[in-house]
């Protein structure tokens, strides 16, 4: 198997995940697509790792697993937040910081 | 009498003696008296006059002293010596490796004329005690006067150019000073002005020609005596020495004539002397008969070598000097004519006999006409103050013989025998002292060539025994006139106040007085007629009259050499002096040097190695002249024709003025020849009006309006220009570069910050989507911008 | 890309699941029913589950399908249910923000392709290899990289903690 076509794979990954993050109204759409992003970056972390044989990559992985699920918790928390003080999770009405 | 008979060897002898030596502080004492008279005179009891008096007193005795040291020394030494004259100069400036110095020149001429000076000085301060009593300008015009003789000494006992033009300029302004002195009336100042402007005219003269003999004989006197080209001396020799170019020496001597025409009244730069009778009769009696108007002679008889070489006086029959001597005797003498002024008449007088003077240096009569200096100073003060004393006591401050004189003989008979005797010494009557001298003038101006000027000077010496007669008629015989019969003349005390419309006419001046009151106190205008002065005029005027008497005989030719004193005192020896071992004496004891004397010629003609021939080792100071001997034939001429004079005129006086003979009397206003030829002269042969209305108009004229228009044009246009193109380029830097430019910097860095954050603001739209876009598209393009650098 | 012929299988495998991922990433970020969106995400993370398999990564694909589909995703389901009042699809998921996320997505992708293919070109993973064990990977967790492990046990009380505060009713 080429490397390239895990990383291939992962930036098509992070660029789908990308435009997802910028579209995307619904908040909660809007951390799907930072998952997809997290998960683009792990398949390159376990490619190189495998690559290089080390397992450094698989560790770091790992780790952003787990971020990734305390960032989500807390993220979902935040939007239930704001859906109980709104009534809606529509990130363009969310426009109360602007300059 | 060392130049007639002596060939030979001789001496140069040195006269010493303590005041010929310090004969510099002649003029520091009135000078000195000068600035105290300024400072301290208001509060002096005489109010600085006794200040004015000692100085002069102080100066006579050190003036008489030296010349008696003088005499002494010409009387000592041996026959046939040369005088070295007493020189000692001081440098008060170094320019340039060239020395400026002050210093004196002590020798007879500088003695004669200084002493006429401090003499006539003195007199003329005593008269004006008593003359400007309670004058507004007491304490100044005797501050006046007292500067007046120091400048006037400074000048004649200069050993330099320098020096010497220091102590004219000063005296030509206190001639303005003291002519203006009564400046309230507006004919005085101009008078004062018209003084001040023609002497300045011919001083122009001066500075050319010291200039030229500067830079013409420097060199010489550098090398081979050691002194500048500004020394009288040096300049002296030079002249004799064969060393100039004919060209130098006649332009200096010509200009420096032409000085000596402005100061001494000469035609034609004389209309200035009878205007300036304008000022106090004491000033008119000093400056302008004695002293100051005789500058010019003395300049001329100082620096003799310069025009006997530069006019070349022995070669020819009529030169400068000569010509315009002899027109200013005879113009001057006919306008004494027709004068109704006395002090007018006394004015033209002097410059008729100053023409006599310059006639004779012309001609090569140097002592005649020296003595002619000292003698007619006597005489003619004598007269002026006489004429003072008429005016003090008799006239009423007028001096109009027609109207306000005559018939004062029986008054004041102090005053009119005075006047006879001055009258008689100025026309020359033997034995007084006018004849020893102007008929020597005559006599040597004929016996050395110039016949022509000898008839001249006698048809001037007839022309002053009349003109005198008349003036003496007019004013102490007859019938009393105006305010001599007592009348009195209210007008003038009335509008002597307003003097802005005084009648100042051409024939009468008046001492237009201020200070009336001080006048009324012993001036009882009440009542009185004309009476004798007092002793303070008075003894003035009786030692004049006794030295126009005595005088005479300091040189009575006729008597034989041995009554020749002044000549042996003053005239310099044309002795050719040896340049081996040659340097100037300063002072000390008798120095000696071997000369060589000049081989003088018969009578009727001369020659002098000095100038032409000088011997190559010899240096000359004086050009050696000749003597006419006198004869009593010509003499008894000259006599006749002056009793003549005086018997024609007295005679014309009374058919004119007293008889009203018919024939005679308005004989030019009925005769039109004889009335245009009168009008001629009244009008001073329009010479004044040449000089007033024609040169000066045409010249002061379209200069003054270039000069106004220039001014006005250009100056101020250029000013102005500046002015309205600075202002233009402020407006518009105000407008484009400072409201737009600058404010509009200012405005748009301010608006360009407003719009920079308007444009940055919609970043910041609260919206997290956009963040995100913003983020990742700037991602984006840094992954391009990275990935298209590194390939 | 040029296959090997001992690795033909797996290299078919990788292509599937390859294909699969990118279609329900793609369905997760067009999908107007937030559920779908959900369940296509579940798609691809079990999609990376299977690649990590094909990457010797054993220990990490199980620990992705626990934490990720597991934990996560029913934490999305939970969240999608707390926050919504209608179930089903709604209109206008997407914000205008497509017309500039496009044409990032697109240069980002040409950009990194372009990149990616230019380093490392035709490099070839290591064949024969065992599967990464599970005592290698614990000993260079709390080996060499404790301190990070540390980090994330103090990230993860914190996050537990917030979460707690930020949705606590009061």
């Amino acid at each position: 198997m080429l490397l390239n076509q895990f990383l291939f794979l992962g930036a098509v990954l992070f660029c789908i995940g990308v435009y997802g993050v910028i579209t995307r109204r619904n908040a909660v759409m809007v951390l799907m697509s930072i998952e997809l992003i997290l998960n683009a970056v792990n398949i390159n972390l376990i490619a190189f790792a495998l690559r290089n044989g080390s397992v450094d990559g698989h560790v770091f992985a790992l780790y952003v697993i787990a971020i990734a699920a305390a960032e989500v918790g807390v993220g979902l928390a935040m939007v239930l937040l704001v859906y109980r003080n709104r009534r809606s999770i529509a990130l363009d009405e969310l426009a109360e910081m602007k300059g | 009498m060392f130049g007639a008979e002596v060939s030979g060897v001789a001496e140069v002898v040195q006269a010493y003696g303590w005041f010929l030596e310090n004969a510099w502080i002649i003029p520091i004492i009135p000078a000195v008296a000068f600035f105290l008279i300024i400072f301290f005179g208001k509060k002096l009891p005489m109010k600085g006059s006794e200040l004015g008096i000692l100085s002069m007193l102080a100066t006579l005795f050190f003036s008489a002293m030296a010349g008696w040291q003088w005499i002494d020394a010409v009387n000592s030494a041996p026959a046939g010596s040369a005088m070295a004259p007493v020189i000692k100069s001081w440098t008060w400036w170094t320019t340039g490796g060239f020395d400026f110095t002050i210093g004196q020149h002590m020798d007879g001429l500088s003695l004669t004329v200084l002493i006429v000076v401090a003499f006539i000085s003195t007199l003329v301060q005593i008269y004006s005690v008593e003359y400007l009593h309670g004058d507004r300008r007491y304490t100044h015009f005797f501050a006046a006067l007292t500067l007046f003789s120091a400048g006037m000494m400074n000048m004649v006992i200069a050993d330099n150019m320098l020096q010497l033009i220091l102590g004219w300029e000063i005296m030509g302004l206190c001639s303005f000073m003291l002519i203006g002195h009564w400046w309230e009336d507006g004919a005085n100042s101009r008078a004062a002005l018209k003084a001040f402007f023609t002497t300045r005219t011919g001083d122009v003269g001066l500075l050319v020609g010291t200039s030229v003999l500067f830079f013409a004989a420097n060199d010489w006197t550098q090398k081979t005596l050691g002194v500048s080209g500004f020394s009288i001396r040096g300049v002296s020799a030079w002249a004799l020495s064969g060393d100039p170019s004919s060209a130098a020496i006649t332009v200096a001597a010509v200009a420096l004539f032409i000085a000596c025409i402005g100061k001494s009244g000469q035609f034609p730069l004389h209309t200035w002397l009878p205007d300036a009778m304008a000022g106090p009769t004491p000033v008119s009696s000093l400056l302008h008969s004695s002293t100051m108007v005789v500058a010019g002679v003395f300049l001329v008889a100082r620096l003799y070598p310069v025009f006997w070489e530069g006019l070349n006086i022995t070669g020819s029959s009529f030169n400068l000097i000569v010509v315009i001597g002899g027109i200013t005797i005879l113009i001057a003498a006919a306008l004494a004519f027709v004068q109704n002024d006395i002090k007018k008449v006394l004015a033209y007088s002097t410059v008729s006999q100053l023409g006599y003077m310059m006639m004779g240096l012309g001609a090569g009569a140097w002592l005649p006409a020296v003595f002619h200096i000292f003698t007619h100073a006597f005489f003619k003060a004598c007269l002026f103050l006489a004429a003072g004393s008429i005016s003090h006591s008799a006239s009423h401050h007028s001096f109009d013989m027609k109207k306000d004189m005559g018939g004062l003989r029986k008054f004041m008979p102090i005053t009119f025998t005075t006047w006879i005797i001055s009258t008689l010494a100025l026309c020359g009557v033997f034995p007084l002292s006018g004849f020893f001298s102007k008929d020597e003038i005559i006599d040597n101006v004929g016996h050395n060539g110039y016949t022509l000027f000898m008839v001249i000077g006698l048809i001037g010496a007839f022309m002053t025994a009349a003109y005198m007669t008349r003036a003496t008629y007019l004013t102490f015989f007859g019938t009393p006139r105006g305010a001599s019969a007592g009348e009195h003349h209210d007008d003038d005390h009335a509008t002597d106040h307003a003097h802005g419309d005084h009648a100042h006419d051409v024939h009468a001046t008046h001492d237009a007085h201020g200070a009336h009151d001080s006048h009324d106190s012993h001036d009882a205008h009440a009542s009185h007629g004309p009476r004798e002065s007092g002793p303070l005029i008075t003894i003035p005027l009786i030692i004049l009259a006794t030295l126009a008497i005595g005088a005479g005989f300091l040189n009575a030719t006729p008597f034989g050499a041995g009554w020749e004193n002044m000549k042996k005192w003053v005239e310099p020896s044309g002795a050719v002096i040896s340049t081996t071992g040659i340097e100037e004496a300063h002072g000390g004891a008798g120095a000696s040097r071997i000369v060589y004397l000049s081989p003088q010629a018969e009578e009727g003609a001369y020659s002098s190695p000095c100038g032409k021939e000088t011997p190559k080792d010899g240096i000359c100071y004086a050009p050696s002249i000749s003597h006419a001997k006198f004869k009593w034939s010509k003499g008894a001429l000259s006599l006749a024709i002056v009793f003549a004079g005086m018997l024609v005129s007295w005679f014309m006086s009374v058919q004119v003025f007293e008889r009203k003979n018919r024939a005679l009397a308005g004989l030019t206003k009925r005769n039109k020849l004889l009335g245009a030829g009168h009008s001629f002269l009244v009008n001073k042969y329009y010479l004044d009006h040449l000089y007033e209305k024609v040169i000066v108009r045409a010249i002061a004229h379209p200069i003054a309006r270039g000069a106004y228009r220039f001014n006005q044009k250009v100056l101020d246009g250029i000013v102005n220009g500046t002015g309205i193109s600075v202002r233009n380029t402020s407006r518009w830097v105000y407008r484009n570069v400072d409201q737009k430019v600058v404010d509009g910097a200012v405005n748009g860095s301010g608006a360009a910050a407003q719009g920079a954050g308007s444009a940055l603001r919609p970043i910041q739209s609260g919206k997290v989507s956009q963040y995100g876009a913003l983020l990742f598209g700037a991602a984006a393009i840094g992954a391009l911008v990275l990935v298209i650098i590194n390939t | 890309m040029i296959a090997s012929d001992v690795l033909v299988a797996q290299n078919i495998g990788f292509g599937m699941i390859a294909a699969v991922m990118i279609v329900a990433a793609l369905r997760v970020v067009t999908s107007r029913n937030v559920v779908h969106a959900a369940l296509w995400l579940v798609l691809v993370l079990a999609g990376i589950a299977a690649q990590y398999i094909l990457l010797a990564a054993e220990f990490v694909a199980v620990t992705q399908v626990l934490v990720y589909i597991g934990a996560v995703m029913v934490l999305f389901l939970f969240g999608t249910m707390l926050t919504r009042a209608r179930i089903g699809g709604e209109a206008n998921l997407d914000n205008r923000n497509w017309l500039i996320s496009i044409p990032v997505a697109v240069i980002l992708l040409a950009a990194m392709l372009y990149a990616l293919g230019d380093g490392f070109g035709d490099e070839k993973l290591p064949q024969e290899t065992t599967p990464v064990s599970v005592q290698q990977v614990s000993d260079s967790i709390f080996g060499p990289h404790v301190f990070p492990f540390w980090a994330l046990s103090f990230v993860l009380t914190a996050a537990l903690t917030g979460a707690i505060v930020l949705a606590r009713k009061d």
